[in-house]
């Protein structure tokens, strides 16, 4: 990476008179009259910039980058696994770039057998009837399964079902998702361990609970032991179970979702299965019901004729429709692509592998750093910080001087059950000897603290900005050129 | 075991790693799984597949799929997308990243996604964008759950019946989970009923207003004093604009609009049969705090250079959890870098162009459609730019039979409205001997 800034903006490198387009310049013997009051009065200020410029600017942009490609990027919950190359060669491969999604379903039928091929393949992988690839990401899946949920409990008439249990460590989405499905939260505490207090469960359960949302192994990296007693409880309440997918990676050849009672899924395709993430999408949350939820998925749903010609169905008893199409299409090659390339064989191994490489790191740092849980943990774990705290040396200042290392930092200060969490998260494609690079770095950045914290305080210092003042980016949000243009300079 | 290429381990590696954490078997970290919820039996999955195998396969997918020459729209166009583009996208240190958690080392998505909003808020003509959404419907539904938000204890929101179905259906998804009643205000003519939106409005409670522009029909609307109307009652008003087409409409901002969405696609996105595409939501500055998901402000570091990062992070899921205004945590990310370089490339000039050629397209095959006196214009008298509704007038001909016949000929004749009307645009992808040849597939029918 770039240890220098890049810093320009686009607009910086632009000067009149100058293009990047190139358009036909056909003569189609008609031009339509736009009359003035419908017009822009004035034009936008995009820039005038000529294409090599533009290739530099982007190029020397990405410097200030930082990607898996780059380097290790164990963001705990993330999953950031090697994204293979040969799934965006898969892309062009399936040539649908110029489909548009209204075009007839007997001139697509490629496109519908690969959604409806990945769709087959994640219903086996999580142990379900049936999954819709449509919503976005995995925020859009959790709303969409709700979504489901809520339906579900409607078409019994079972409307006071207006509550959704959330465990403390969960995921920010979960209870965001649960509000904007309509439901209110309930809030299920956790043990000491780290997994859902059963007893407190107990409590919460009646008839105004709609559904029970989980990730399993958790937020903490722990695999719910009491799953399929809860499971049972919430069923037993009348309730669904819903499954957050963020976590599936280590449960890849080892369990799945539907065997372990969960009636609703979502999947991040972005992370178990390898789709880049590209600095926040596009990524894909498809969702998966089991036998007997399949009416409440939303439409459009591929539906194979008895023909065996794949078609789109627009119209039945769901609670509509979350997205206009099909979702992100293309991220559902890269996932298929993905899936083939490991095939049953290596799909069994992913989860045995991660777990490996997070249980390998903990077991080489614990003596340093502050375990609230022991292990053995799943795909990931948390640090409460160090062990010694006396130099007042943070979670924030190791995550910081991790960079200066050339590694990405942890997820930090999540869970919330932990004032210092550290969230670090391998998966099964880095190397044990990019593990013991890392665990030498965070063994030096421990003894640092010790002997000279001011260091580690003070750091990252070799990359190209260090500490960016965040409060007053939300003090004075300077959101766009024309306003950064306006700040008097100083 | 035989190790797979993405996976590093040798069992030499796997072995010492086991004795460092004090077990003798991969298994044996699994302990705390029940073996009654153990997989009896590896997937039912094909594979693994070689590099070589994996081509056919998808190769046997792309000969079941049919390239048409595209005369549909309805929100979705095929425009050019520059060569550059994808190959800047494909740069494994944008592609490969997460969300900007660490500023220090993500300038490069820090910085792309600000001149994204940048662009995106001079295009609306509004203040301020967020980092994208996921696609215009979504983008639309956040939009109105944000103006609910915004406007103290309204929860009614009025939408054209211009605005497209998809949309609307998505809206209804959302407006009836976070109890929004949403009304649907008629059209009259192909636009949006003027009489029954003041009606409506002046019924009261009403938090927003969403008009299309164009709208579904491809009419560009006449909506003067709609602004005035809206504010007088407190309520916002709300557009959804094609992005490509504010390179030559009069602006969101222009028009007095307190909120622009909508969907980018038609910044030169490939139609990729529906996606990733991306939604744009932007906004007057007195509703920034409003504003669901990402967004990026500027900022310095401690040596003074100019910074990007992450900002407003109060609004959002992981500090509010049910209580953030949307719980959305992500954005199209690298499809917001597509766009800025997008509207880098063809600048104000090439955008216009763009318009004017599509439009010029449009109007030539409209022309001719109706000299084949099988269709006519549905909405005569309107103003339009690359988009029309035409009416199939012909005995015995359907907008079915015509969808058929032209896909036969390779040709996507457009999108069906009714047994007897039909959507159809244009762009600058189609040559006019395209145009041509569509009309005459057309003259050639027989009832």
């Amino acid at each position: 990476m770039n240890k220098t800034l890049y810093s320009p903006l686009i607009f910086e490198l632009s000067h009149k008179g100058r293009h990047g387009y190139s358009l036909p310049d056909y003569d189609y013997g008609s031009e339509p009259d736009i009359p003035a009051n419908l017009k822009r009065e004035k034009a936008p200020t995009l820039p005038e910039i000529d294409e090599p410029s533009v290739v530099r600017h982007y190029t020397n942009s990405s410097n200030n980058n930082f990607g898996v490609d780059t380097g290790f990027y164990p963001l705990g919950s993330c999953t950031m696994k090697y994204n293979p190359k040969v799934n965006e060669a898969m892309v062009a491969r399936a040539s649908v770039a110029d489909l548009h999604p209204m075009q007839p379903a007997a001139t697509v039928q490629g496109a519908l057998r690969i959604y409806r091929t990945l769709e087959r393949y994640l219903s086996e992988i999580g142990g379900m009837a049936e999954f819709t690839l449509n919503p976005f990401a995995g925020a859009h899946g959790e709303y969409t399964g709700l979504m489901v949920i809520r339906a579900y409990h409607m078409s019994r008439a079972d409307e006071a079902r207006r509550k959704v249990i959330v465990p403390d460590s969960a995921h920010g989405t979960n209870p965001a998702s649960a509000a904007m499905a309509g439901f209110d939260i309930v809030e299920v505490k956790s043990l000491p361990d780290g997994t859902v207090d059963i007893d407190d469960l107990r409590t919460k359960l009646g008839p105004d609970i709609a559904a029970m949302m989980m990730t399993n192994p958790n937020t903490v990296g722990m695999f719910e032991k009491g799953i399929p007693q809860i499971a049972d409880m919430v069923h037993e309440a009348g309730a669904l179970m819903y499954y957050d997918g963020a976590n599936l990676n280590p449960m890849l050849g080892i369990a799945r979702p539907g065997d372990m009672g969960f009636d609703v899924m979502h999947i991040n395709l972005h992370k178990t299965f390898s789709t880049p993430h590209g600095g926040g999408g596009p990524g894909a949350g498809p969702v998966g019901v089991r036998s007997g939820l399949e009416q409440f998925l939303p439409v459009p749903r591929v539906i194979e004729k008895a023909d065996g010609m794949l078609d789109i169905e627009f119209g039945h008893d769901a609670f509509g429709r979350v997205s206009a199409w099909l979702g992100n299409f293309t991220v559902y090659i890269k996932a298929l692509s993905y899936i083939l390339t490991l095939g049953a064989d290596g799909l069994m191994k992913v989860g045995k592998l991660a777990t490996l490489n997070a249980n390998y790191i903990m077991e080489s740092l614990k003596d340093l750093y502050e375990l609230p849980i022991a292990g053995p943990c799943k795909h990931e774990f948390v640090f409460d910080g160090l062990r010694d705290k006396s130099n007042g040396v943070t979670t924030m200042h190791v995550a910081k001087s991790l960079l200066d290392y050339g590694f990405h930092a942890p997820t930090i200060y999540f869970p919330l059950l932990f004032h210092e969490s550290l969230m670090i998260e391998p998966t099964e494609t880095e190397s044990v000897d990019t593990l013991d690079s890392f665990i030498d770095v965070m063994r030096n950045i421990a003894r640092d603290a010790a002997e000279n914290p001011d260091k580690v305080k003070g750091a990252p210092y070799s990359t190209p900005i260090s500490h960016p003042d965040e409060d007053e980016a939300a003090l004075n949000p300077i959101l766009t050129y024309t306003r950064l243009c306006a700040q008097p300079t100083s | 075991m035989g190790h797979h290429r993405y996976f590093p381990h040798t069992d030499a590696d796997i072995a010492r790693m086991l004795g460092r954490c004090g077990v003798d078997s991969l298994d044996a970290l699994y302990a705390d799984v029940d073996s009654a919820l153990r997989l009896k039996k590896p997937y039912d999955i094909p594979g693994p597949m070689s590099e070589p195998a994996l081509d056919r396969y998808f190769d046997s997918f792309a000969a079941q799929n049919k390239k048409l020459t595209c005369f549909a729209g309805a929100g979705f166009y095929h425009h050019y997308t520059p060569a550059l583009i994808p190959a800047l996208m494909s740069r494994s240190e944008f592609l490969t990243a997460y969300t900007p958690y660490q500023p220090e080392i993500s300038q490069g998505t820090l910085q792309y996604i600000f001149e994204y909003q940048s662009m995106m808020a001079d295009l609306t003509g509004l203040d301020v964008s967020n980092a994208s959404m996921y696609d215009g419907a979504t983008a639309s539904a956040e939009a109105m759950v944000m103006a609910v938000n915004s406007v103290r204890k309204k929860r009614r929101v009025l939408v054209s019946a211009t605005v497209a179905p998809a949309v609307q259906q998505v809206m209804r998804t959302y407006a009836e989970a976070a109890g929004i009643t949403l009304e649907v205000i008629p059209e009259d003519n192909g636009v949006t009923d003027s009489t029954a939106f003041t009606e409506m409005l002046g019924a009261g409670d009403v938090a927003a207003v969403m008009v299309a522009q164009p709208n579904y029909y491809g009419i560009v609307e006449n909506i003067d004093d709609w602004a005035d109307k809206c504010h007088q009652h407190k309520a916002l008003l709300i557009m959804n604009c094609h992005a490509s087409t504010l390179g030559i409409l009069k602006s969101p901002g222009e028009w007095g609009a307190d909120i622009a969405c909508g969907e980018a696609q038609s910044l030169g996105m490939p139609l990729n049969y529906g996606g990733p595409y991306l939604g744009y939501l932007c906004c007057r500055e007195a509703f920034m705090r409003k504003l669901p998901g990402r967004v990026v402000g500027a900022t310095t570091d401690r040596e003074g250079r100019r910074s990007f990062v992450l900002t407003l992070q109060a609004r959002e899921q992981h500090i509010r959890r049910q209580k953030a205004t949307s719980n959305i945590c992500s954005n199209q990310g690298i499809m917001t870098l597509h766009a800025a370089i997008y509207m880098a490339l063809m600048g104000a000039e090439g955008l216009e162009k763009v318009n004017r050629l599509s439009a010029a397209a449009a109007h030539s095959l409209a022309e001719k459609l109706e000299s084949t006196g099988k269709m006519k214009l549905k909405y005569p008298g309107t103003t339009w730019l690359n988009e029309f509704a035409m009416e199939i007038i012909a005995e015995g001909i359907t907008a079915d039979r015509i969808i058929e016949e032209c896909a036969s000929h390779s040709i996507l004749a457009g999108v069906k409205l009714t047994d007897d009307s039909i959507l159809i645009a244009a762009t600058e992808m189609c040559t006019p001997e395209d145009i041509d040849r569509y009309v005459s597939i057309i003259n050639e029918m027989k009832p």
